[in-house]
C-alpha cells in the first residue's frame, strides 16, 4: 500500500467553479475550489455527480489536470451525445457549483521518485493526466527526460498547445504531434495515427528501461501499448488508461 | 460497447471496498492472468459494473447497484491482493 496517509472515506462534496480556460472549441478547463480537498497526485481522477431536479443523477470520472499541490482543475471534452460533458463545457458558469469526490485512482500516477526516462503517449483528451505529470515533473524539479507523443485530429484540436510548445525540447522535454485528419499548410510533422513504425521513431529505446504512460480512447491505447511491448518495453513499465470519449486520435 | 479499464471506476471501487483498489493485483480464476485492477476490461452500465479478464474475457467481478446498495460478486477472481 502506498504511503502512510490515513484512509479517508470517500464522500461527495460541493465544488465551486472559480475560473475557466477555453482550450479548444469543444474543450474547457474548470478551475475548482473544493473545501477540505486532501490533495492529489499527478494522474489521479475526480468523480463528478450531476443531479437533475427529478433526482436523476449521472456520474463521470475526469482526470485532474494539475500537479500535486496545485489548485484542482479538470479539463473536459464535450461529447455531443453526452449527458454530463456538454453541461461542463458549455452551460456551467463561473461561481456555480456541482458535486465531486476524490481524488480517486492510484495506478496511473507519476511522482518524482517514479523517475524515467518518461514516454507519454496521448490520444486526444488523453493528454489531460499526462499534462498533470509534466507539471508535476516541473514542480518537483525532476530531471527525468521526457518524450511526449500527442495524437490529435488537427492543430486547433491540440489541448494546452501554448503550454506544450513552451517546452520545445528545452528542459529535457521533447514534444511531437501527429495530426491525423487535418494538417496546416507546410506541415512537416507526422500526419497519421500512431502505429508501430511511428513508435519506433519517437519512443525511447527499450534498453533505457523507459516508463510509459498511455492515455486515450480504447483503440488508441490498445495499438500504442501493444506497439511498445513489440518494441521490447516491459509490460509492467507501460501504464494505460482508457476513456470513452471520441478522442479524435 | 468498447470496454474501459479499472481506472474509470476507481471511485466506485473505493466506495465499495473502502480503499484505493486499482493498484491491487487481480488473478483471473479462469486463465490465471495476473495484472493490476487498473488494467482489466470494465463495462460501466446503468445497472452496475462488469469486469472481465483481458486475456480470456472471463467474468472477474460484477457489482450490481440497486436502490443505493451495491452487491459485489468476486467469484471470478482467484486472488485479489495489494501490489
Amino acid at each position: 500500500m502506498a504511503g502512510t496517509a490515513v484512509q479517508r472515506r470517500l464522500t461527495w462534496t460541493v465544488a465551486t467553479v472559480t475560473g475557466e480556460v477555453r482550450e479548444t472549441p469543444s474543450v474547457r478547463t474548470l478551475l475548482l475550489d473544493v473545501p477540505g480537498w486532501a490533495g492529489h497526485r499527478a494522474g489521479q481522477h475526480l468523480d463528478v455527480r450531476l443531479t437533475a431536479e427529478d433526482g436523476y443523477a449521472a456520474e463521470r470520472s475526469y482526470s485532474i489536470a494539475t500537479a500535486a499541490e496545485e489548485p484542482v482543475s479538470i479539463t473536459v471534452e464535450r461529447l455531443d451525445d453526452g449527458e454530463v460533458s456538454p453541461f461542463l463545457t458549455d452551460d456551467l458558469q463561473v461561481g456555480e457549483q456541482f458535486e465531486v469526490r476524490g481524488p480517486v485512482g492510484g495506478y496511473f500516477v507519476w511522482e518524482k521518485a517514479s523517475g524515467g526516462p518518461l514516454l507519454l503517449l496521448a490520444g486526444g483528451s488523453g493528454i489531460v493526466p499526462l499534462r498533470a505529470i509534466l507539471r508535476e515533473r516541473s514542480r518537483t524539479g525532476s530531471d527525468a527526460p521526457v518524450r511526449l507523443l500527442y495524437s490529435a485530429r488537427s492543430l486547433p484540436d491540440v489541448i494546452y498547445r501554448a503550454e506544450l510548445d513552451g517546452y520545445g525540447g528545452l528542459d529535457g522535454v521533447e514534444v511531437t504531434y501527429t495530426l491525423t485528419r487535418h494538417q496546416p499548410p507546410g506541415w512537416t510533422g507526422y500526419a497519421r495515427r500512431v502505429d508501430a513504425a511511428l513508435l519506433g521513431e519517437v519512443a525511447w529505446p527499450a534498453g533505457e528501461n523507459p516508463l510509459a504512460f498511455v492515455c486515450g480512447p480504447t483503440s488508441f491505447v490498445e495499438t500504442a501499448s501493444q506497439g511498445l511491448v513489440g518494441l521490447g518495453y516491459r509490460p509492467g513499465r507501460v501504464k494505460t488508461e482508457r476513456f470513452g470519449g471520441t478522442g479524435g486520435a | 460497447m468498447e470496454p474501459l479499464d479499472g481506472n474509470a471506476v476507481a471511485g466506485e471501487l473505493a466506495e465499495v471496498f473502502g480503499t484505493e483498489m486499482t493498484t491491487f493485483t487481480a488473478t483471473c480464476g479462469s486463465c490465471g492472468q495476473v495484472g493490476p485492477l487498473a488494467e482489466v476490461a470494465v463495462y460501466d452500465m446503468e445497472m452496475g459494473i462488469v469486469i472481465r479478464c483481458r486475456g480470456c474475457t472471463a467474468l472477474l467481478v460484477v457489482i450490481t447497484r440497486l436502490r443505493g446498495m451495491s452487491c459485489v460478486d468476486l467469484t471470478g477472481l482467484a486472488a485479489l491482493e495489494p501490489a
